[in-house]
């Protein structure tokens, strides 16, 4: 396989804060890989060190093959990149913007028509093309910008936070969306604050505390390493404590055993935010 | 060398698109401003003065063409941008693109001269009906393009060091409102002491106005002044330059 992203003791500072902090990362060619973590854990950094916003402080990175310090151009030639943050132009229509993202991406007057007809049709948008922005809902617009950063048909496309601020119903539809992106050659790199979406939607997932990745593997690998099984205890003086067990039986025997303290007891699959939790203390939401 | 000026209309083009949805809003506000200070000024506190040697209108007229080309170009430059920037973060999408940072900052700058120009032409038009005695002439032109390119410059650099809405309004009020006032606009520096006058003259504005002002009353043209207006553009380039280097890889 080969590494469509690397870092090696990857670091970013502002001041005396450390937004990444030593991080050794490689997503392969056609993976989705999430990044999980609470607001403030440095998905958003590391995605800007990635893709050329933000010059690291030490480290090396390199995307695509190029390095991001001495190769800007190369790399942005790579990749495709959706921001958190909705980066449209509100006064245009959905036809302008990707007109304006095609004319900045070197597109030909042809391929520009062609690339944009394909797209429109790809979000199943073409009727809202000449809409503005503002007039189209939430999902839409994110389909919008998604098209945008596919007009030059990169080989590797960022997502930050993808689904934030989206309904449930729209959530899915996108995942679905970013499947068949992936399914058709694309690769991605997301980051998440929600365990679903890293849990259904991912091949796999790096966990980010801090600024520094604190476990990747696959959904299932990661849940494997605390015990697939948890039990989960809420005490009279209304604490939740978590026990971790490999299978279903053992958790059974456990819970036979627990004294009457024990006010509520729920045994159940244990998941990402179990992995969270149990490596680093805190649940993703306390950040 | 076509590559660069494709990158320099592809930034140009979006801002151009906005410009051209709401052309009629946005020239039609950022008239009002120069015609009240045509109004209060050149008929009201003017009338029946001399500056100079000439009718107190015909002396201000040029001012506040040259003041309407520096406060549009600047803010018709800054004010998207800084939104863009600041709010919507669509000015990461360019910075993420291949689009060279020489194209960015010329596109950037040329929606203000254009707005600038449109603004600065229409005050001179109704300045010409009020003073048929001023000159038309095409250097008037060059020189109030050129003006504008330097202001709208001037309003890219700030937009990209100036990170708060509430720093743009201090930098208005503490170095836009004085230049409006103090750059000549409204009387002449030869009334002030020499070094009031020498200050002024490290602002850009002065030098457009003086240039404009010869152009259309026939008088010597200032070469130093069209030299300053050119060192300006210069350093507001390289300060964008540096500050755009700053922000990204």
């Amino acid at each position: 396989m080969i590494d469509c992203i690397y870092t090696e003791n990857l670091c970013k500072e502002y001041g005396s804060v450390k937004a990444i902090n030593n991080l050794n990362l490689s997503v392969r060619k056609g993976e989705i890989f999430g990044f999980l973590g609470p607001n403030g854990a440095g998905k958003t950094t590391t995605i800007r060190v990635l893709t050329t916003l933000t010059r690291p402080t030490s480290g090396r990175v390199s995307v695509g093959g190029y390095d991001v310090v001495t190769e800007p151009a190369k790399v942005k030639k790579e990749i495709g990149v959706v921001q958190q943050h909705l980066s449209l132009d509100r006064d245009l229509t959905a036809l302008e913007n990707m007109e304006f993202h095609a004319r900045i991406q070197h597109l030909s007057s042809s391929e520009r028509k062609k690339r944009i007809a394909e797209l429109l049709e790809y979000i199943e948008l073409a009727d809202c093309a000449n809409q503005l922005i503002d007039a189209l809902s939430g999902g839409m617009k994110k389909k919008v910008a998604i098209a945008c950063s596919l007009l030059h048909a990169p080989k590797l496309l960022f997502l930050d936070e993808p689904t934030v601020g989206l309904d449930a119903q729209t959530r899915r539809r996108l995942w679905d969306f970013v499947r068949r992106l992936n399914k058709d050659g694309t690769t991605i790199f997301l980051t998440t604050h929600y365990i679903e979406e890293a849990e259904v939607l991912c091949d796999r997932v790096g966990i980010m505390h801090h600024g520094q990745l604190i476990a990747v593997d696959t959904p299932t690998g990661l849940r494997e390493k605390v015990g697939s099984t948890v039990v989960e205890i809420l005490t009279d003086n209304k604490e939740t404590h978590y026990q971790f067990f490999a299978n279903r039986e053992a958790a059974n025997d456990y819970v036979k055993g627990l004294s009457s303290e024990a006010k509520t007891v729920i045994i159940r699959e244990s998941n990402l935010e179990d992995v969270f939790i149990e490596q680093t203390g805190e649940k993703v939401g306390d950040q | 060398m076509m590559g660069m000026l494709g990158d320099i209309y592809s930034v140009f083009w979006l801002d151009l698109r906005v410009l051209r949805r709401h052309w009629m809003s946005l020239i039609a506000t950022s008239l009002v401003l120069p015609l009240l200070y045509l109004v209060a000024f050149g008929y009201g506190l003017g009338r029946g003065m001399a500056v100079d040697g000439f009718p107190y209108l015909s002396f201000v007229i040029p001012g506040i063409v040259a003041l309407t080309a520096f406060s549009i170009s600047f803010n018709g430059a800054a004010s998207k941008l800084q939104v863009d920037k600041m709010y919507y973060k669509s000015f990461d999408e360019l910075l993420m693109s291949p689009v060279s940072s020489y194209a960015i900052i010329i596109g950037k700058a040329l929606i203000g001269m254009v707005r600038g120009a449109i603004s600065a032409v229409a005050i001179y038009a109704v300045g010409l009906i009020l003073a048929p005695s001023m000159l038309i002439s095409p250097l008037f032109f060059l020189i109030l393009l050129l003006s504008c390119f330097v202001f709208a410059l001037f309003g890219v650099l700030i937009a990209f060091i100036v990170s708060s809405h509430h720093g743009m309004s201090n930098f208005s009020t503490l170095v836009i409102l004085p230049m409006t006032f103090l750059c000549g606009t409204f009387f002449s520096l030869n009334q002030l002491p020499a070094v009031a006058k020498g200050v002024l003259y490290f602002l850009p504005l002065t030098h457009s106005t003086e240039l404009l002002r010869s152009i259309l009353l026939d008088l010597p043209f200032p070469w130093l002044s069209f030299a300053g207006l050119l060192i300006f553009g210069v350093v507001f380039f390289i300060g964008c330059k540096v500050a755009l280097r700053r922000s990204s890889v």
